[in-house]
């Protein structure tokens, strides 16, 4: 069983989302100290609260950067809420291959660091 | 030359498939050795048949395992050439060795204002406890860098070491560059300032003949686990008058000699050291880890892997894109640390660990020296007295079909 199935190694040569936004609503970074990987993530909101637009900077290993690339896909058009409660599994079933407790900690740290923005963005709110 | 073929059945573990018809290749004895067959033996004996708690009973059983665990101190202390086995502290690995150090004798002589002096290669284990110490106290840590080829800079050493240096300690072997370090030369440098020197062993006791007194250092410390032996036992050794001036590490039993309600008084050397019932299998283990390396010659081991070391570099340096870390071979221990352009070090590890290879990916519990580096995370093969050149051909093999798996 080979993690690193086409479409992981094509994420790797080509990011979705990837690059950093002119202005943002709001952006966080964090990274994965037990190996290094950093991922920095800007999303922009349209009227409704709703994400329109997203992207995202760092380096890391291919699981953490496929993830980043099918996470920013995914949330486009979702509130705030959504983020929020975007279960850990449904990234997990985005990357579709079997990770080991090591890699997933690669695989989610997209979503660790989206999720603390969110939330910085929403208690700065209130 | 070593007999690696003979060598390799005396490990159950190498015999073992890493996946279904894929052999294991074990490239992390520097992390982490494997056991001969005589190591597991020994720890089975002890439970199978003298298992008791040491230095309590009066009974056989406890006689037995005290005289083993205590004949296994001895043949340590001989191993290192110390000159007295109650110098020889039975400790759980190297990081509680320093830990021992930096609480013990630290705290009862680091002052505010006072420097301690380390390198920028250490490992977190002789890192961490000193950066506590000093946060405690008030006392200045400062580093001697490393150049371009992971050798320290000693033309630092002189305006480093001043006489506000109180402790001076430092790895004899880098886990990461693999570079061997002029031991001598840096204690006797301490020395001349009044500096107490530490030597961090733990990459060097496994793979080259250690004697802590040519090396003249007042402490070092190492790791059984590395080195054949289990894990959850490693060795701290002092100079006794040092050890003799330090109040106990941890109270308990077996490090007292009398204890009423008012207070206690201490044992003698080493047990004053030694709090709670011991890891005795482990200390067993270890004194037969010790036969097992000395039975085959530290000199015939640090010469294989010389040969491996030298082997690996030049294959290894063929691979596109690859950047070896380290001084040649001639100057390091068994240890190759590399990046490849385009891929992540997880990235490497994980594909290679499909052929069965193991190898260390990320910053080996050196942080410092990755910051230095500017890169995050690292690739680490390392080897020992079982790996062969087919071993280091199939590393690089495995290497070259991650990069086409990567489209490199």
């Amino acid at each position: 069983m080979d993690i690193y199935r086409e479409q992981i190694i094509d994420l790797h040569e080509h990011p979705l989302n990837f690059g950093e936004l002119e202005t943002a609503d709001f952006c966080h970074e964090d990274d994965n100290p037990l190996c290094g990987d950093i991922i920095r993530i800007a999303i922009n909101l349209d009227d409704s609260g709703r994400v329109y637009q997203v992207g995202w900077t760092g380096s890391g290993c291919a699981i953490s950067q496929a993830a980043a690339s099918l996470l920013t896909e995914t949330i486009k058009g979702m509130s705030l809420t959504d983020i929020q409660t975007f279960p850990p599994e449904r990234l997990l079933d985005l990357i579709g291959v079997p990770l080991s407790q090591a890699r997933r900690k690669c695989a989610l740290l997209p979503l660790k660091v989206l999720q603390a923005g969110v939330s910085g963005a929403v208690s700065t709110d209130e | 030359m070593l007999d690696v073929e003979k060598i390799r059945a005396d490990f159950p573990i190498l015999s073992v498939e890493a996946y279904p018809g894929v052999p294991l290749v074990y490239l992390d004895s520097a992390a982490s050795s494997q056991k001969p067959e005589v190591v597991l033996a020994a720890m089975d004996a002890y439970y199978r048949q003298i298992n008791a708690n040491v230095h309590r009973g009066i009974h056989r059983l406890s006689e037995d395992a005290t005289n083993a665990y205590e004949a296994a101190r001895l043949k340590i202390a001989r191993f290192i050439n110390a000159p007295d086995e109650s110098q020889i502290i039975y400790v759980r690995n190297a990081t509680e060795g320093f830990n021992l150090v930096a609480y013990s004798w630290g705290r009862q002589n680091i002052q505010a204002g006072d420097e301690i002096l380390l390198t920028e290669m250490e490992h977190h284990a002789n890192l961490v406890p000193w950066q506590m110490l000093a946060e405690e106290k008030g006392a200045v840590v400062r580093y001697i860098p490393f150049l371009a080829d992971g050798t320290l800079d000693l033309s630092r050493l002189d305006g480093l070491l001043t006489e506000r240096t109180k402790l001076f300690s430092f790895t004899a072997v880098s886990n990461v560059f693999g570079t061997i370090n002029p031991v001598r030369q840096l204690v006797d440098a301490g020395h001349a300032v009044g500096a107490v020197v530490m030597v961090d062993a733990a990459q060097a006791v496994p793979h080259t003949a250690v004697d802590v007194q040519a090396w003249d250092c007042d402490f070092m410390t190492f790791s059984g686990h590395k080195m054949c032996g289990p894990t959850g036992i490693g060795i701290l050794y002092g100079k006794r008058r040092l050890l003799e001036s330090m109040p106990p590490f941890m109270g308990g039993g077996d490090m007292i000699r009398r204890v009423t309600l008012e207070g206690s008084t201490w044992n003698d050397l080493p047990w004053k050291f030694e709090a709670g019932t011991p890891s005795i299998a482990e200390g067993i283990g270890l004194g037969t880890a010790v036969d097992y390396l000395a039975g085959i010659g530290m000199d015939n081991i640090h010469a294989h892997e010389q040969f491996i070391t030298h082997y690996a570099l030049e294959a290894l340096s063929e691979i596109k894109g690859i950047t070896l870390y380290g001084p040649p071979a001639s100057q390091r221990a068994g240890v190759a640390t590399f990046t490849i352009q385009g891929i992540h070090p997880h990235d490497i590890s994980e594909v290679v660990d499909k052929d069965g290879i193991a190898i260390r990916a990320g910053h080996h519990c050196a942080m410092p020296l990755h910051l230095r580096l500017n890169v995050s995370a690292t690739a680490r093969a390392s080897f020992y007295l079982h790996t062969t050149t087919q071993e280091i051909d199939k590393l690089v093999a495995s290497l070259n079909r991650t990069r086409k798996l990567f489209r490199l």
